[in-house]
C-alpha cells in the first residue's frame, strides 16, 4: 500500500495564504514573532510588504487588523491558538466581532497535539470562546486540502473568522479534484446507521480509522466531518441522530464549550438521542509526543471505538 | 487663526458642552466629565483638521477619528450633530434601546462614527492599524486617537505606541486628556501615569504638550503633527474636567454620573450665559 501523503494544516495555511496574495491585493498578514510556527513566513517570502510582524503583542495586533479592516483590507492574524482566541479575546470580542468587521484569525497550534511545549500553550478552550461571539464563524479543517479550501472560503466570507489549524503532520484524506468546501455545509464520509460519529479537525482521520476497526465488529459507523464549527450544518446531524439513533463527537478540545457541546444543543432540542463526547474532559494537558497525549486522553481511533462501544453496547 | 475664527470655534464648544449635557440628563446616565474636558478638542478636530464630508460620512478617503475613550460618546455625538451628521435633537436619544446613539460609539450604527470602542486601550490599536493600513493602500490619509490619561495603564496602549513608532506611522496622531482624573480618583493615587511625555518620547513618539483648553496651542500642536516627518505624534493635552460646569469641574465623581434636573438647569444656564459672553465679544 502506498504511504499516506501528510501534512500539518498550518502548512495549508501558510501555502493558501501565498496562492491568496498572488490573486488579491487587499490580504495582508500579520504575526506576532511566531511566522515560522504559523508558517506565514510562506507568505512573507513572497511579499514581505505586506506581512507585518507585531512582535509578541497580540492584544494589540488583533486590534490593528481591525482597523485595517476597517479601511478595507483583509487581514489575517496569526498566532498560536492560545494567544489569539486566549490573550486576545476581549479585542477579538469588542474590536472585531462586535463592529463584525472583515477580519480573519488564523489560529495555530491549536489542541493538546501541540505535546511537548505542554499545557500552557495547548489551547482548549478556543471553539468555547469563538463560538460566543455573535457574527464568528468558527472552522476547524481535517486535512491539507480542507485547510486550503477553507483560508480560500474565508476570504470570500465577508465577516469574522476563525480558523484553528495544527501542528502536527496529519494524512490527507479528501481528493482535491472533487472537494468542494463550503461554509456551515457538513460531510458525511462513510454510510453507517449504527451510529454516527460526529468529528472535526485532526480527529477525523482517526474516526474513519475507528470506523474500520468497528467494522471488523459488525457496527456500522457514520463518520461526518464537520469542519464548520459555527455556523454547524444542523440538517445533517439531524438527519444523522434520526437514522443511526446515537451520536459520538469528536474533538480536540475541551467537552466544554465546544463541538460536543454545540451539536448537543441541537439535538436536544430537535432530536434528542443518547451522545458520547470524546474530548479533553476538563483537565489541562501536559508534555509529552503528542500522539501518547491524545492516547493518553482516549483521543484516538482507539478511544473512540471504545466510546461508541459502551454506548452502542449499552 | 484671527479673532474671528478663534471666536467661531468658542462658540461650537459652548453648544457642544450643551449638547453633552442635554445628552447625559436625558439618557439619565452617561460619562459628562471627561466629555466636557475634550469639548475644545472634539471642537477643533472637527472643525478645522479633520478632512471629512457630513454628506458622505463613509467617503473612503477621509481622515479617521477614533474615540479610544469611549465612554465620552456624549461630546463626540454633539460634535457630529452640531457638523451636520444628524439632527441635534437626537441627542436627547442617547442611550435608548430603540435609539442609534449608543452608550459606548457604534460604528455601524452611528454616522460619522469610525470605530466601535468602549473598552480602553483598544481605540489606540485600531487607530495604528488604519494608519498602516493607509500607508499600505497609498492613501492621504490621518489617523486621530482620542484617549483619557487613566486609561494609557492599559497595557496594550504600550504596545500600540511600540507598533506605531516601528512602523513610523507619521500619519497617527494620539491625542492623551491629560484631566488627572479617573473613576476612583486622581491619577496620580490610582494608578500613576506621570511622566506621561518622557514616556511617551521614550517609546519614540514626538510629544507635545499643551492646554487643551487653548484653541491657538491646539492649532500649533497639530501643526507639530504635520510638520514630523518619520514618527507619530503624541499630543498631551492638560485639560479640566468636567470644564464648562462650575460644579462638575476637578469634581471625579462627575466622570460618569447624570445631573439630576436642578443640576441640568444650573448646567444649562452656567453655559448659555457663556456663549452670550462669545457672541457678545463677537460685535
Amino acid at each position: 500500500m502506498n504511504e499516506v501523503k501528510k501534512i500539518a494544516t498550518r502548512a495549508s495555511y501558510g501555502n493558501a495564504l501565498a496562492e491568496l496574495g498572488r490573486l488579491y491585493e487587499d490580504i495582508v498578514v500579520l504575526d506576532a514573532d511566531l511566522s515560522k510556527s504559523t508558517m506565514t513566513n510562506i507568505f512573507q517570502k513572497e511579499f514581505p510588504e505586506r506581512h507585518f510582524n507585531c512582535g509578541i503583542a497580540e492584544c494589540n495586533m488583533v486590534a490593528a487588523a481591525a482597523g485595517m479592516a476597517a479601511m478595507g483590507l483583509v487581514p489575517f492574524v496569526s498566532s498560536f491558538a492560545m494567544f489569539t482566541a486566549g490573550r486576545a479575546f476581549e479585542q477579538i470580542r469588542n474590536s472585531i466581532g462586535y463592529p463584525h468587521l472583515n477580519v480573519k484569525i488564523g489560529a495555530t497550534h491549536g489542541g493538546i497535539s501541540v505535546g511537548e511545549d505542554g499545557a500552557s500553550h495547548q489551547c482548549c478552550e478556543d471553539f468555547a470562546l469563538m463560538r460566543s461571539i455573535p457574527g464568528m464563524v468558527v472552522l476547524c479543517p481535517s486535512d491539507d486540502v480542507e485547510a486550503r479550501a477553507a483560508v480560500k472560503a474565508a476570504y470570500a466570507h465577508k465577516g469574522p473568522v476563525y480558523l484553528r489549524f495544527g501542528r502536527l503532520a496529519l494524512p490527507v484524506i479528501h481528493d482535491e479534484k472533487n472537494y468542494k468546501f463550503e461554509i456551515g455545509k457538513a460531510e458525511q464520509l462513510t454510510d453507517g446507521s449504527d451510529v454516527a460519529i460526529i468529528a472535526t479537525g485532526l480527529m477525523v482521520s482517526e474516526a474513519l480509522k475507528a470506523e474500520k476497526m468497528l467494522r471488523a465488529e459488525g457496527i456500522r459507523a457514520r463518520v461526518i466531518n464537520m469542519c464548520s464549527i459555527k455556523p454547524l450544518d444542523e440538517e445533517m446531524i439531524i438527519m444523522a441522530a434520526r437514522e443511526c439513533g446515537k451520536v459520538v463527537t469528536c474533538e480536540e478540545h475541551s467537552v466544554i464549550g465546544g463541538l460536543g457541546e454545540a451539536v448537543a444543543m441541537v439535538l436536544s432540542q430537535k432530536c434528542p438521542v443518547p451522545m458520547r463526547y470524546v474530548g479533553v474532559q476538563d483537565v489541562f494537558g501536559r508534555s509529552g509526543p503528542a500522539w501518547t497525549l491524545l492516547d493518553r486522553h482516549g483521543m484516538n481511533a482507539w478511544g473512540i471505538v471504545d466510546t461508541v462501544e459502551h454506548l452502542v453496547k449499552r | 487663526m484671527n479673532h474671528q475664527e478663534r471666536q467661531a470655534l468658542e462658540d461650537f464648544a459652548c453648544r457642544v458642552r450643551m449638547g453633552i449635557v442635554e445628552a447625559v440628563y436625558s439618557a439619565k446616565s452617561g460619562h459628562p466629565g471627561g466629555s466636557l474636558s475634550a469639548a475644545d478638542m472634539f471642537t477643533y478636530l472637527y472643525n478645522r483638521e479633520l478632512r471629512i464630508d457630513p454628506q458622505n460620512p463613509r467617503w473612503e478617503d477621509r481622515d479617521r477619528f477614533v474615540l479610544s475613550k469611549g465612554h465620552t460618546a456624549p461630546g463626540l455625538y454633539a460634535t457630529l450633530a452640531l457638523k451636520g451628521f444628524f439632527p441635534v435633537e437626537d441627542l436627547q436619544e442617547t442611550r435608548r434601546i430603540y435609539g442609534y446613539l449608543q452608550g459606548h460609539p457604534n460604528m455601524n450604527m452611528t454616522p460619522g462614527v469610525d470605530m466601535s470602542t468602549g473598552s480602553l486601550g483598544q481605540g489606540v490599536s485600531v487607530a495604528a492599524g488604519m494608519a498602516k493600513a493607509a500607508k499600505y493602500m497609498g492613501k492621504d490619509v490621518n489617523v486621530y486617537a482620542l484617549l483619557g490619561d487613566g486609561e494609557i495603564a492599559e497595557g496594550e496602549v504600550w504596545e500600540a505606541f511600540l507598533f506605531a513608532a516601528h512602523y513610523a506611522l507619521d500619519n497617527l496622531c494620539v491625542i492623551i486628556d491629560v484631566n488627572g482624573l479617573q473613576i476612583d480618583g486622581q491619577t496620580k493615587d490610582v494608578m500613576n501615569t506621570d511622566p506621561i511625555a518622557d514616556k511617551v518620547r521614550a517609546f519614540g513618539l514626538n510629544a507635545v504638550e499643551i492646554d487643551g483648553h487653548n484653541f491657538d496651542e491646539i492649532e500649533a500642536a497639530f501643526e507639530a503633527f504635520h510638520a514630523c516627518d518619520g514618527k507619530p505624534t503624541a499630543i498631551l493635552m492638560k485639560t479640566v474636567k468636567g470644564k464648562g460646569v462650575s460644579f462638575m469641574e476637578n469634581r471625579a465623581e462627575w466622570h460618569g454620573k447624570a445631573p439630576n434636573e436642578e443640576q441640568y438647569e444650573t448646567a444649562m444656564s452656567e453655559l448659555r450665559a457663556q456663549l452670550a459672553e462669545v457672541e457678545a465679544a463677537d460685535e
